[in-house]
């Protein structure tokens, strides 16, 4: 009897031990600054970058990782390359529940705020910004950074999630508008400076006459899409910002499924129908059309420059397939010409918490050193980027680089640049959608309705009010959106308060019985000792 | 007794030979409702298509959605995306019969099955490599689309890479890719004075495959056999799967 009560104890120990270190102790502890860097230890740190596929930027990447550990002898870099931020995001949350995240990665704000709901997996920057020594300026770096006045504001604002930096802004873009004007002056129109959705449409509908056999009358070709739209995303979010419609609260609660979405939705119906419009995952890249002379509107990031225009640097389409015409480039169309508004985009830089602080520590020195003049105006020329700091935006070097637009089709390419100018004059007219658990998600449905309702049109289907309806049930469920609500924003990182009651009691439970199983051990020992004498 | 016994074995040996060779020359038979591949060739664009079709290797599985290279006796079918389970796509096999309900479409010149669903069906089929050597360049490589296919005694050509150095093949289609980062490989390879670029997809064959190795081996002026699916992007755009030596 006895000896059933003692294992019935140990065995409740057994389970009270496990449920106790199950409680909150998932994750790291959060990341605490070391006072000073150990430059006796080695560090080796991996960098999960992201590229357009293009190799200049690998190399900008490689050079940066060279300069970096010239500076830094003890800190040894790996870079991982992605051409795709949806691999990186896949790859990171398979690695947040091994603990084998990568020590910094290119990544959107959308996906940190998933990261976060590993406990302490991200890095949260305040306190490193501010650190005398090793902050943003700080005076022990050994490289010429920029202070936190000289980051643009509203490019760092964006890295910001629940009242805290959790990112550092690498490069941003926005979306430009790429235009055969030869042909929009061939059908009659002249281009206006800033481009409104009525002008586009007018024009692409213009665009789409035939003749008998049908050949376009405005290429001679069999194929013609007047209007492709490389992002249904970032159409869908730009068009309700615009129209001061709902997308989502700060909160994070859903307001993408709104009349105005409706509206916007059946005028997009209505000109797909025509076959005035298209998109980049139903036909192919903008940037193809465009320089066959299939297109007469691509909208895709200025970051996507290079490849418009029959003199791009980047082309993807046989050489004889290559049409000559003037090209334009301007802001995506609006719907209120005096107050534009366009989306801000662009890579951020997150950092991974580790159990060791100075491998943190390495990996912020890494990450700030992004922020130098000569890696952000290296990278920030390969594409129609524009850099995050003021430092590297006011350099000599860079306004120089700025200045020389058209001297060839190259470093210089004038559509490039153009593009790039676009986004620095319209810095504060650009905007970012609130960031939450599953604003990720959000963001793809947006795409997604246009993309199925385009899909239906070409298929022949009735895009109505009923279809709308269901269209919002299938895009709701496919997204998991009724699984997003502000009540579910409650992240594992958050305090998980104190005990409940019945933890308390069987943690008490946990004591005696030790307690009783010591004192057991003890009289056992006590009486054996006296038998034996 | 003996001779009874031998009799048996020859006539069950001659039924094997019968049933084994039924499954790799008769015509596909098509169930009600389904397509042949004539009929699938001759649809529309955005119309809907219901066919079956023999899986010949899988490309990737990702969020619930499989991209199949698939193949029946008479043509090829590349899926799309097809709504999948992780499941579902284990029991995918090289051979495997499904049924696919979709849309026909075209991507970038890609005639594919968009938005499937599929089926797993009895029956089993592993189409041969059609030596497409000398289709290249002609107007006849884009009726054999997606076909499983070789090439044969064709010669590796350089390709420049980031430095501007003649190297037998890239990382990613400029060189921006690295080793070890599963980048896709793209190298030139000529025929009959004429030059083309081939892929080794790296969803298709990762880089732990004996494919992708292979191509990393290659030496520019090496001569080769490949096998692989004729995939298009803008273009011919065939997905390497195996190379060797010329024979």
């Amino acid at each position: 009897m006895r000896q059933r009560i003692v294992s019935l104890l140990l065995l409740g120990a057994l389970v009270l031990m496990l449920m106790a270190g199950c409680h909150g102790s998932k994750g790291l502890p959060a990341f605490q600054i070391p006072e000073s860097f150990d430059t006796q230890r080695n560090y080796e740190i991996t960098f999960w970058a992201k590229n357009d596929t293009n190799k200049t930027q690998t190399m900008i990447y490689e050079q940066a990782i060279a300069d970096f550990q010239a500076l830094y002898p003890n800190i040894t870099v790996n870079l991982r390359l992605y051409t795709d931020y949806s691999r990186i995001y896949n790859d990171v949350i398979t690695n947040i529940s091994t603990n084998t995240t990568p020590n910094v990665c290119i990544t959107y704000p959308d996906h940190i705020a998933t990261y976060k709901t590993g406990r302490n997996s991200v890095v949260a920057l305040d306190a490193l910004f501010s650190d005398a020594n090793y902050g943003l300026g700080g005076s022990q770096l050994r490289f010429d950074g920029p202070t936190l006045e000289q980051i643009v504001p509203q490019f760092l604002s964006e890295c910001v999630l629940d009242g805290q930096h959790y990112a550092i802004p690498y490069m941003r873009s926005t979306e430009a508008c790429y235009i055969n004007k030869t042909y929009v002056e061939k059908l009659g129109y002249e281009l206006p400076e800033v481009l409104t959705w009525d002008f586009i449409w007018e024009v692409s509908e213009a665009a789409t006459a035939q003749d008998e056999e049908g050949t376009y009358l405005i290429n001679g070709q069999k194929v013609m899409i007047p209007f492709i739209y490389k992002s249904t995303d970032n159409m869908m979010i730009q068009m309700l910002k615009q129209r001061g419609a709902g997308y989502s609260t700060d909160a994070g609660e859903i307001a993408l499924f709104n009349d105005t979405t409706e509206e916007l939705l059946y005028t997009i119906a209505s000109h797909a129908k025509t076959g005035a419009f298209s998109t980049f995952k139903i036909s192919s890249y903008p940037a193809n059309f465009l320089n066959a002379g299939q297109c007469i509107f691509a909208i895709d990031s200025t970051a996507g420059a290079t490849w418009m225009g029959p003199e791009a640097p980047l082309i993807d389409i046989p050489e004889e397939e290559l049409v000559d015409f003037e090209i334009a480039v301007r802001t995506v169309p609006q719907f209120d010409t005096e107050h534009p508004k366009m989306i801000s985009q662009g890579p951020s830089v997150c950092i991974f918490n580790k159990a060791d602080p100075q491998e943190v520590l390495a990996s912020w020195l890494f990450a700030q050193y992004l922020l130098t003049n000569e890696v952000q105006i290296a990278y920030a020329c390969t594409e129609g980027y524009v850099p995050v700091t003021l430092k590297a935006q006011q350099s000599e070097q860079y306004q120089d680089y700025l200045s020389r637009a058209g001297e060839d089709s190259d470093q210089y390419y004038t559509v490039k640049l153009q593009a790039t100018q676009l986004l620095l004059d319209n810095t504060s007219n650009t905007f970012v959608t609130p960031v939450f658990n599953g604003s990720a998600s959000l963001r793809n449905a947006a795409g997604q309705l246009i993309e199925n309702t385009v899909k239906s049109i070409n298929r022949h289907q009735t895009v109505d009010a009923a279809y709308i309806d269901q269209l919002y049930e299938d895009v709701t469920s496919l997204y998991h959106l009724d699984q997003i609500s502000p009540s579910s924003q409650s992240t594992a990182q958050e305090d998980l308060g104190p005990l409940p009651s019945t933890a308390v009691l069987l943690l008490a439970a946990l004591g005696i019985a030790w307690s009783l199983i010591i004192a057991y051990a003890v009289y056992s020992a006590i009486k054996k000792k006296h038998g034996s004498h | 007794m003996k001779k009874i016994i031998a009799m048996l074995l020859v006539l069950m040996m001659a039924f094997t030979l019968v049933a084994c060779s039924d499954d790799a020359s008769q015509p596909d038979v098509k169930s009600e409702g389904v397509m042949t591949y004539a009929e699938y060739v001759a649809a529309p664009m955005d119309s809907e298509v219901v066919i079956e079709t023999y899986v010949q290797a899988k490309q990737s599985w990702w969020e619930d959605k499989a991209t199949l290279y698939t193949q029946d006796k008479d043509g090829a079918y590349f899926v799309y995306e097809a709504a999948c389970s992780e499941a579902d796509y284990e029991k995918l096999t090289p051979g495997t019969k499904i049924r696919v309900t979709g849309y026909k479409g075209e991507w970038a010149g890609e005639v594919e099955v968009m938005d499937p669903t599929i089926e797993i069906l009895e029956g089993n089929y592993i189409a041969p490599a059609v030596d497409a050597t000398a289709w290249l360049g002609t107007e006849e490589l884009e009726k054999h689309q997606n076909e499983f296919v070789s090439f044969k005694g064709m010669t590796v050509e350089p390709s420049i890479d980031a430095e501007g150095n003649e190297v037998a093949f890239l990382y990613a289609w400029d060189g921006s890719g690295q080793p070890g980062a599963n980048s896709d490989l793209y190298f030139n390879v000529s025929v009959n004075g004429q030059t083309y670029n081939f892929t080794v997809e790296s969803y298709l064959c990762s880089q732990d495959t004996d494919v992708y190795k292979a191509v990393e081996a290659l030496q520019i002026g090496d001569q080769i056999d490949m096998e692989g699916f004729l995939y298009w992007y803008e273009g011919p755009n065939p997905h390497i799967t195996a190379v060797s030596p010329a024979k």
